[in-house]
């Protein structure tokens, strides 16, 4: 009986728990945003680096913007679910009465999301997701990241107009994989280039020497491979040198993820001379990055990545679009004052595109070297202002 | 809510007790009408609780009711789901049409599936059900021309149901829509479980090999349910892709079979209202502990996970009717857990 009467207070507990959600206090002089990312799960990380980036702008920046005080809603997506994004987002819009949506990790999280921007005419931040018809899908919507088109097909058109005129492409077989394996091929094919040959590699595969062997066979003046980060890359490197691929007679180049640290960690001076196409790198050489590099050690104890500059960056837009309306809220307002807006940030100079909404930045082409000791990705070229190729090619509505 | 009275004799006159309706039955259903009221503001939250209560019903009757284990039950979730994003992404969005070919399509996949799974208990069982969820899950990543791939179906767009309610913003047709499903599917499980059929079930589940050898054929008793539960678990997945116009592989993720494992243990396996009390706690404590703490929200979860499995081992119902069959609970509560006295057939 007693075991009995625990587990019902147990169950009235949670009851009373459950329903008593925490009641919002409206103050007309607060603007709030609801964030929505993985806080927890398999893409925590992504989700809390875009999280310190939101932070540190708010320290820099402080709270108030245009005599309002900002007010942070974050709700955890918790990976691939896109009926969890939109739900949150209907939520936050519906309940805590938010002004506005921003974060957004995963893909299919902000398309489902978008709709519901769209449908509640409230203006939203994507602060990572890349894949290129998203911001399409609101009209409410910016982009602070990048797309994959930007970034490969710069790649591609690089490759052919610094020498390479047969290329071998590797991929993980999943959707951004066939993303950047259709950009840099298209790009590369239209720059006059030839595509000798090219494969999927399984989600999961931990050994490369197979698929490295045939690229080698083939003799191709540069491999493209796509990696989504993780342990990969140091596989990568690792069958890259047991495979003796002269990287001075064939290039190997990839999306920036392909040299993240962490990959460089794993990779050890196997990695040296890998060549990637990125937006940022914490090693980008400009007073701004430095400072930012600096201020975010110093808080987070960790190196800035792509993950927090999206974050930063769309904490930017969010405080001078604000700027720009004193304060208004409307989703109109706010995509009016979005448009068009120019800055320099730690990644260099970018802005948003007033037809598509969409990030226009500097693609830059990096190779890993030693520096001090420590691998890190020095940039030796660069594609200025590129818009997203994709949504040029889009008929105009 | 099985409450057995040492005054009913007989197989038949148990089963006609337990058809009849209790007052905490209907009082348990009103209570699913109070979100429209109580908080409008939930509406979108409460329809995915039922579609997750469905989808828990759906596991429940395989393995409260027959013992089979699955580790793989998003299996038929998540094809139930694709297909309902597929026809209307095909040009028709007309939600019971879609609704009833989902659950069909993912009747069939079941039923083949059924063959196998009527020959292995247990352990194998767990095997078997993950490896097809996983493959499943993998084959709908590969064929990314058909589902998207890992960005997800894109142009899910429904019609208004019935050409006149649109799902809303707020999530008003959303619950009510999948409520209404939640209810007939239960009525039809109801009837299932408490039939000379579900009686067998629980024969089988108990063991299968007398059930054999008093001549009762169990095979084709698992194959029946094995399909019912496939069907019912697309008709949830298809609700699931109706109400939020999204499918995405996370559909037929692995987490998403043991998550519903979990509801169902929680809320008290071999129960009908087991799943549905399981999906209403687990969904309400996961919303309220990730609003209060978006990173570390699975703590407080897996220590109400811990503390109900230790306190309750079966389930949250387990515990409560031990508390109601109790003497003094039959005092207290009796009369709520009595069969009515008027009774469904004449």
């Amino acid at each position: 009986m007693r075991r009995a009467m625990t587990g019902l207070a147990l169950f009235a507990a949670t009851l009373l728990a459950a329903t008593s959600a925490p009641e919002q206090a409206y103050a007309q002089s607060t603007i709030k945003i609801g964030l929505i990312m993985s806080y927890s799960g398999q893409f925590a990380d992504p989700g809390s680096q875009i999280d310190n980036g939101i932070k540190l702008y708010m320290k820099e920046h402080g709270d108030t913007v245009a005599g309002k005080k900002i007010e942070l809603i974050r709700k955890d997506n918790g990976g691939v679910a896109p009926d969890v994004a939109k739900r949150l987002a209907q939520e936050l819009i519906i309940r805590d009465k938010v002004d506005m949506i921003a974060g957004f990790d995963l893909t299919p999280n902000a398309l489902a999301a978008a709709d519901v921007s769209a449908q509640a005419k409230k203006f939203m931040v994507n602060m990572n997701a890349a894949t290129s018809i998203i911001t399409t899908k609101s009209p409410y919507m910016v982009r602070t990241s990048f797309t994959v088109p930007q970034v490969n097909e710069s790649l591609g058109t690089w490759a052919y107009k610094n020498g390479a005129r047969k290329a071998y492409t590797l991929v993980s077989d999943f959707s951004p994989g066939h993303d950047g394996e259709g950009a840099f091929q298209r790009a590369f094919k239209e720059a006059g280039g030839e595509i000798i040959g090219s494969a999927r590699y399984p989600v999961a595969n931990q050994d490369f020497t197979a698929f490295l062997q045939r690229a080698k066979d083939m003799s191709p003046d540069v491999i493209y491979i796509w990696v989504p980060g993780g342990p990969q890359p140091a596989a990568i490197g690792k069958a890259v040198a047991d495979r003796g691929i002269d990287l001075k007679k064939t290039k190997v180049v990839g999306q920036g993820e392909l040299t993240f640290d962490e990959a460089l960690k794993g990779m050890g001076d196997a990695g040296l001379g890998f060549i990637t196409a990125f937006h940022y790198d914490h090693n980008h050489q400009s007073a701004k990055n430095k400072k930012f590099v600096a201020d975010y050690n110093a808080e987070f104890k960790r190196n800035p990545d792509m993950f927090s500059v999206g974050g930063y960056d769309g904490m930017h837009v969010i405080y001078e679009a604000l700027k720009k309306t004193k304060g208004d809220t409307d989703g109109d307002a706010l995509i009016a004052a979005a448009k068009g807006l120019k800055w320099e940030s730690p990644r260099g100079p970018m802005s948003i595109d007033p037809e598509t909404r969409d990030v226009v930045q500097n693609v830059y082409i990096r190779r890993v070297e030693k520096v001090n000791g420590q691998l890190v990705n020095v940039e030796f070229d660069k594609l200025e202002n590129v818009k997203d190729p994709f949504k040029a090619r889009m008929p105009k509505q | 809510m099985a409450v057995t009275s040492p005054a009913i004799a007989g197989a038949h006159q148990y089963l006609d007790a337990q058809v009849r309706w209790r007052t905490i039955e209907i009082v348990f259903w009103l209570a699913t009408l109070l979100p429209f009221v109580v908080t409008p503001d939930y509406l979108v939250l409460a329809s995915q609780i039922a579609v997750t209560a469905l989808f828990a019903l759906s596991l429940d009757l395989i393995l409260g009711y027959a013992g089979i284990v699955s580790l793989g039950h998003a299996a038929f979730f998540g094809f139930g789901a694709y297909t309902a994003g597929l026809i209307s992404k095909w040009g028709w969005g007309e939600p019971l049409t879609g609704l009833l070919i989902s659950g069909l399509a993912a009747g069939l996949l079941g039923y083949l599936m059924s063959f196998i799974i009527s020959r292995f208990r247990h352990l194998a069982l767990i095997m078997i059900t993950l490896g097809f969820g996983l493959l499943l899950h993998e084959l709908a990543n590969s064929a990314s021309g058909i589902t998207g791939g890992a960005d997800g179906l894109q142009g899910v767009k429904m019609w208004p149901l019935f050409g006149a309610f649109k799902f809303d913003l707020y999530g008003r047709t959303a619950y009510w829509y999948a409520l209404i499903v939640l209810f007939l599917l239960f009525l039809v499980s109801r009837r299932l479980i408490n039939s000379p059929f579900g009686l067998s079930l629980r024969g089988i589940r108990e063991n299968a090999v007398r059930m054999r050898a008093i001549g009762a054929e169990s095979r084709s008793h698992i194959r029946k349910i094995y399909t019912i539960s496939a069907i019912i678990a697309g008709v949830a997945g298809a609700i699931l892709t109706q109400t939020t116009e999204t499918v995405s592989l996370g559909v037929l993720d692995f987490q998403r079979s043991a998550d519903i494992l979990v509801i169902l243990i929680l809320g008290g396996a071999g129960r009908l209202y087991g799943g549905l009390i399981g999906a209403i706690i687990y969904m309400i404590a996961r919303d309220w502990f990730s609003g209060v703490n978006p990173q570390y929200w699975y703590f407080p979860i897996g220590v109400l996970l811990i503390g109900v499995v230790l306190f309750l081992p079966n389930g949250i119902l387990g515990g409560l009717a031990q508390i109601v069959n109790s003497e003094r609970g039959q005092r207290c509560t009796g009369w709520l857990t009595a069969p009515l006295p008027w009774r469904r057939r004449p």
